[in-house]
């Protein structure tokens, strides 16, 4: 199959990929290990609350950087992302027991043939609620 | 919040060696099942001298320029009245275990609404040749409460 082929295989509007990540406590200190962010927001319930949190949150980095892996996967090479931007516009709060489910829709929002790119909107949601504002991904298309 | 902050020039960060362990846990971190981001020999097979960073991995190099920006005295900013607001990256290479990256704070917006601040932060992330690699920006919000 040719570039021109893929490119015109897709329109705007249509859906490339979804997924969904079961979020625990484990996995919030797991990402602040890796990525050095030590805030305690992220792992204590009380220093959570005596900050008027509704409980522990995920790092907004974290719900971002899992956000974009549906797109990663659809298109096979994470080097393919040229850009990526959100808005975090409602907190992650994961229960100590149950965690939090959370789920990715990932849709053409653009796409510009002659360039050979196209800009993927992302629905982020927790409890069909979405926790990610204007979320955008930018690509050259395989 | 200052205002002055705007335009002021902060220092280049000292250089943050892209370790090849570091890039696999971040990148299990973020779920990631990318081939290029686990396997060192996906990664040369892929065209790339190593493992390749997820796209948001830029936060770990751009995290060490807001260090610098919370350490200003006069900055009036309290990291537990810091909430992230938003986040953008804007690539011109993917980031690969073994780079040299040291990156510039640029300060380029500083807006008061009601009792709360916004601050906009850029950084500029460099390669060990001085060659763009990634501008990482961020809207944080200090909270004027507590």
């Amino acid at each position: 199959m040719s570039d021109q082929e893929i490119v015109h295989a897709y329109e705007v509007g249509d859906q490339v990929a979804s997924a969904s990540y079961h979020l625990t406590r484990d996995s919030l200190v797991r990402y602040a290990g890796a990525s050095g962010d030590f805030n305690a927001i992220h792992y204590r319930d009380d220093i959570a609350a005596a900050v008027g949190l509704p409980g522990v949150l995920a790092h907004g980095m974290l719900t971002m950087g899992l956000a974009v892996q549906p797109v990663v996967a659809w298109l096979g090479d994470p080097t393919l992302v040229s850009g990526y931007q959100v808005r975090f516009t409602r907190p992650v709060v994961v229960d100590p027991v149950d965690g939090v489910e959370i789920s990715v829709v990932a849709k053409i929002g653009q796409i510009d043939e002659e360039a050979g790119t196209a800009r993927i909107d992302l629905t982020t949601t927790v409890n069909d609620e979405t926790v990610l504002g204007k979320a955008q991904v930018r690509v050259r298309l395989p | 919040m200052n205002p002055d902050l705007v335009g002021r020039a902060f220092e280049k960060t000292n250089s943050y060696l892209v370790g090849r362990e570091k890039v696999r846990e971040f990148s299990r971190a973020v779920f990631s099942s990318s081939p290029v981001n686990l396997s060192v020999e996906a990664a040369r097979d892929a065209g790339y001298p190593d493992l390749v960073a997820p796209p948001t991995f830029a936060i770990v190099v751009q995290e060490l320029t807001l260090g610098q920006l919370l350490a200003e005295e006069d900055a009036g900013i309290e990291l537990t009245h810091v909430v992230h607001g938003e986040q953008r990256f804007d690539y011109s290479r993917p980031i690969v275990a073994g780079d040299e990256l040291t990156a510039q704070l640029n300060v380029t917006s500083v807006k008061t609404l009601g009792g709360n601040a916004m601050v906009v932060a850029e950084s500029v992330v460099t390669d060990s040749e001085g060659e763009h690699v990634v501008t990482a920006v961020s809207t944080l919000v200090v909270r004027g409460d507590a």
